[in-house]
């Protein structure tokens, strides 16, 4: 360390250790030996240790030009420090001896400080875990080329038409996440995404559409389609006419209905339930759980071993995730525990569910505008906010293709809506439901085109 | 209510629109307790000794790393990173090496939730190679770390040359070779004990819990800190020291299946330090933002129709944010944003600049990163522009745009047309070492008027109306026309008077009818800033922390829906 100079040095030792992967994101081995380091630094009465690796490359375009393009490799080690029930936490990015330690005495000088956590359990003994396959070397390993080459395929037909500008995003990750602690547990699981978004714009800014595509492996991502998809929809889309707004049959695009239905995730908590502020709350004590609050085609899960999802198989605190249905045909069939409320209440934790799937149906969104006298046609939805937590009323605004149907067909393009209504309004007016699909806005939703009746639109928008 | 940030006042029972009382300003303190930059810069000895030797931070126990900033071997790295940029091919190259802390308590009612210390470090390097841009960022701080993802950044420019069209052009800027700026705290608040800091928390919290009605409470602080450190192949080398802290506390009332919630953002976030967060006096303001919640829950749901709305700063300044500094981001007016955050109706430029009317004479918004304590204040942005003052919007008429290098070129026709230089606006920024600067906004505030109005004056002055106190609900359209707001507390105005809280209040909008229908603004003394740490933008999002100043408002017959529905 005789070379060293100032804060920066410490991350020469970094390398030094060779704990750097080729690429930047720790593997199994790797990473192992980091928590192995970290453990064997502390001095409290339990020690966890959670580990982020990521590697993330990305291209931006946009006015038909290349924007900012780019890549950030960067692994943080955060350690939690309980003495009894005290605890706290230490991020760092600093791998070197050094740094690991200063983060481990860090957070146990501040763990010493606080106030005892009453609802602090202790630390999960070491867990079995199914692994889930979720690397593909095809994302982990893309150039730079590969991307300005994927970005072609939007930019060259946008330059070569005359009527269309583009803009676009394509980013990929590569990374890993470990859990460990000084009670024997050790988790470990690596991913890849790739996300692709494009919005096609008319040049008489009338007109904008939008598609995306996302997948654990690079290769499958249909960079033509997806062009085709937003530059059909924008040119479609041009000249909207403003309709009344109120009630209408809305036919929800998968991506929509994502936006939609996960905010029910944040209402699915037991304690929020329990303590009488959440939406499934009943008026008087306890819960809404066994009744039917939705229609009955509905069933909301989450599952991380399901192939449109591939889900690390545990959650923050290491213990297993498990498929978990939330909503079965309709009835709330249980609510999420985290572990402190499950032991509290006598119930089973459930884990955290990262990803929130719909299952999906049989009829498909051509049946669905066939059989529409007078309706909508929604791509996405924009800005949703909660207005009433109790009642799950959200606003929000349609966005980039928006289409009024009329005797069975896409009639013409319509000006952009609010809306203010809850999703557990929606699936109980719920007419129609279509296959599930990955969606592309983030969050692991898989989701399907629904049809639903009465959705409360409260006034037009200008925004193309 | 022009005691809100100035002395403190008795609280009225019968005065519920006193959202905060101030203990008494410290701007005097401030003046006296700023250290110049140069007094805290540690010596290279001190740092090569070794971390086994650096001073202890008294209250906190733990060893605190040296500042990074005025570090001779920080400075050793970015000019490395440059000359490696410019080895492999880069034209034009920029480097940010900085330290990103990050300290959060949680609480709720009698218990810490959450403690987490955040510490992070790196560098992300930046280059033009033929008009293309390239970025890397490493957490590898060392010679061949830096030079590494600076010829990464270039390959990665010039993969890119061909799906190139038209080049970036800088606009040029001043080098400034050895500057330094430090932003407006006193006391540092990661020297501050957590005892300190949960014993505020817990404090407030039982104050809170003090009302009746109210079952739960959750509190939280969260700090930031920054060493950010920039150099570029213009010759610039500056290091900026930045703080900002953000208290929270939300009340939720709860009675007869009636749930009623005043909070979380009861104090604004500020570009200040531990002196802020006292000054705030949380501890005697609980008790008040709990009865303002237990009221709520009896409050008359409100009739919908057309009100005039006196909008408070704490209100007013998310639909500034939302409606005129969004669309007023040069990146969304060209379409760079269209793919996420949206464009704007404010575009073409040749088709609104001096032209657009967007509210009466009275209306006048100008950019800046110069606002004492406001959470966009900087010296230097992450260009290594020195950010000047602008209006955007003059005398109601929109008159400039938020710029960065890239951008201010692009608007060189309206700056020659007004006999004035094309420079940028120093509103480039990144959240990160790990994240590419580009557009965010600079601290958006609206003049207050002319004539020294109070809140209670706008009140006096208002026939049939709501007051709207706190940000609530807030949603806003791609192109920043249609918007939904709400607000922590709405209280009804009958004849000049408050005849108490309203609940279910939201006010739909289009923007410019909206700011058209502006025909009173309080004075100076009822300026206010109102800010968030967490304004979103670009691909991958990046949060941007902002403030914006504004007085009091009235605006005219306004659309107001009700929002309440049953299950």
């Amino acid at each position: 360390m005789s070379t060293d100079r100032g804060a920066p040095r410490r991350l020469i030792g970094a390398a030094a250790h060779g704990v750097l992967a080729p690429n930047g994101v720790l593997a199994r081995e790797e990473a192992e030996s980091l928590v192995a380091r970290v453990i064997g630094m502390s001095t409290a009465d339990a020690v966890s240790v959670s580990v982020q690796s990521a590697r993330e490359t990305n291209l931006r375009f946009a006015d038909n030009q290349m924007s900012t393009s780019g890549v950030t490799t960067n692994t943080t080690v955060r350690v939690q420090s309980v003495f009894g029930k005290r605890r706290a936490s230490v991020v760092t990015n600093d791998r070197s001896d050094d740094g690991l330690r200063r983060a481990v005495e860090q957070s146990q000088t501040i763990a010493r400080l606080a106030p005892e956590d009453p609802e602090y359990l202790g630390e999960l003994s070491a867990q079995t875990y199914e692994p889930v396959s979720a690397w593909f070397d095809s994302t982990a390993e893309l150039s730079a080329d590969a991307r300005a080459q994927a970005a072609l395929t939007a930019l060259a037909p946008a330059r070569a038409s005359n009527d269309l500008t583009v803009a676009g995003y394509m980013v990929c990750s590569a990374s890993a996440v470990a859990l460990a602690n000084n009670a024997g547990l050790f988790a470990y699981h690596r991913s890849t995404n790739a996300n692709y978004s494009l919005t096609a714009r008319t040049n008489d800014g009338t007109g904008s559409g939008w598609a995306a595509i996302e997948d654990n492996d690079w290769n499958q991502l249909d960079f033509a389609a997806v062009a085709r998809d937003a530059i059909d929809k924008a040119r479609r889309s041009r000249n909207p006419v403003a309709i009344e707004p109120g009630r209408y049959t809305v036919i929800f695009e998968p991506e929509a209905t994502a936006n939609l239905v996960s905010v029910m995730r944040g209402a699915l908590q037991a304690r929020s339930a329990d303590e009488g502020r959440s939406a499934f709350s009943k008026t008087g004590g306890g819960t809404k759980v066994g009744e039917r609050i939705l229609d009955q085609r509905v069933t909301i899960s989450s599952d991380p071993r399901d192939p449109l999802v591939r889900g690390a198989p545990f959650d923050g605190d290491g213990a297993p995730v498990a498929k978990e249905v939330w909503v079965r045909n309709g009835v709330l069939e249980q609510l999420s525990y985290s572990r402190f409320w499950a032991q509290r209440q006598g119930k089973q934790p459930t884990g955290g569910g990262n990803s929130l799937e719909m299952a999906g149906g049989t009829d498909s969104m051509d049946s669905m505008i066939a059989s529409t006298e007078r309706g909508i046609v929604v791509t996405r939805l924009w800005y949703l906010r909660a207005v009433d937590p109790r009642t799950l009323v959200y606003t929000g605004l349609t966005r980039d293709g928006t289409f009024l149907v009329e005797n069975g067909k896409i009639a013409r393009s319509i000006k952009n809506f609010r809306f203010n209504d809850s999703p557990l309004f929606m699936l109980n007016n719920l007419e129609a439901i279509g296959p599930a699909v990955r969606t592309a806005g983030g969050g692991s939703l898989v989701m399907p085109v629904i049809k639903v009746r009465d959705f409360n639109f409260t006034s037009l928008s200008d925004a193309v | 209510m022009e005691g809100l940030r100035g002395a403190p006042r008795a609280r009225a029972a019968t005065s519920p629109l006193l959202p905060i009382r101030f203990m008494p300003s410290r701007r005097d303190f401030l003046k006296v307790g700023g250290v110049s930059l140069g007094a805290l810069a540690v010596s290279p000895e001190l740092l090569r000794a070794g971390s086994a030797h650096l001073p202890h931070t008294s209250n906190t126990g733990y060893r605190a790393l040296p500042p990074l900033y005025t570090d001779p071997a920080t400075r050793e790295l970015m000019l490395e990173a440059l000359d490696a940029a410019k080895r492999a091919g880069a034209s034009w190259a920029d480097v940010r090496i900085s330290r990103n802390r990050n300290n959060s308590v949680n609480t709720r009612e009698q218990q810490v939730t959450n403690v987490v210390e955040s510490d992070t470090m790196g560098c992300g390097v930046r280059v033009l190679v033929d008009g293309c841009w390239g970025f890397a960022a490493t957490q590898e701080l060392s010679a061949p770390g830096v030079g590494g993802a600076a010829q990464e950044a270039v390959a990665i420019a010039k993969a890119n040359r061909v799906a190139r069209d038209r080049r970036v052009d800088l606009a040029p800027a001043p080098a400034f070779p050895d500057a330094t700026w430090r932003s407006a705290y006193t006391v540092d608040p990661f020297t501050v004990s957590l005892e300190e800091k949960v014993g505020l928390l817990l404090a407030a919290n039982a104050e809170a819990l003090k009302v009746p009605t109210i079952r739960f409470v959750n509190s939280g602080l969260s700090f930031v800190k920054e060493e950010r450190n920039y150099a570029n192949t213009d010759g610039s080398v500056i290091t900026q020291d930045y703080v900002r802290s953000w208290v929270t506390l939300s009340c939720t009332a709860s009675a007869n299946g009636e749930v009623a919630v005043r909070g979380p953002e009861v104090v604004q976030p500020a570009g200040r330090g531990w002196e802020y967060v006292l000054e705030a006096d949380i501890v005697t303001n609980a008790q008040l933002w709990g009865e303002q919640a237990a009221e709520k829950l009896t409050a008359r749901s409100v009739d919908v129709g057309r009100y005039d709305l006196i909008l408070h700063p704490s209100q007013l300044f998310l639909t500034i944010h939302e409606s005129l500094a969004h669309p007023t981001e040069l990146d969304r007016v060209m379409g760079y944003e269209a793919n996420y955050a949206g464009t704007s109706f404010m575009a073409p430029p040749e088709q609104v600049l001096g032209s657009l009317k967007l509210g009466p004479p009275m209306l006048n918004l100008i950019g800046n990163r110069s606002e004492e304590g406001a959470l966009a204040t900087i010296g230097y942005d992450d260009d290594g522009v020195k950010p000047d003052d602008f209006h955007i919007i003059k005398d109601g008429i929109l008159n400039d745009f938020q710029t960065t290098r890239e951008q201010a070129p692009w608007l060189d026709w309206w700056y020659k047309q007004n006999g004035q230089p094309s420079r940028s606006h120093g509103c480039s920024y990144a959240q990160s070492w790990a994240d590419v600067q580009f557009q965010r906004r600079p601290n958006v505030s609206l003049q207050p008027g002319e004539q020294d109005l109070s809140w209670d004056d706008l009140i006096a002055a208002t026939d049939r109306g709501i007051a709207m106190i706190g940000r609530s609900s807030y949603s806003i359209d791609q192109q920043r026309y249609n918007a939904q707001f709400g607000a922590q507390l709405c209280y009804e105005i009958k004849g000049g008077k408050i005849v108490g809280q309203l609940k279910d209040v939201a006010y739909q909008m289009r923007t410019p009818d909206f700011w058209n229908a502006l025909d009173m603004l309080g004075g100076k003394s009822s300026y206010e800033f109102g800010g968030t740490f967490n304004d979103g933008k670009g691909q991958p999002s990046q949060a941007n922390a902002v403030s914006h100043g504004c007085p009091p408002v009235r605006i005219r017959n306004i659309n107001v829906i009700n929002t309440g529905r049953s299950l």
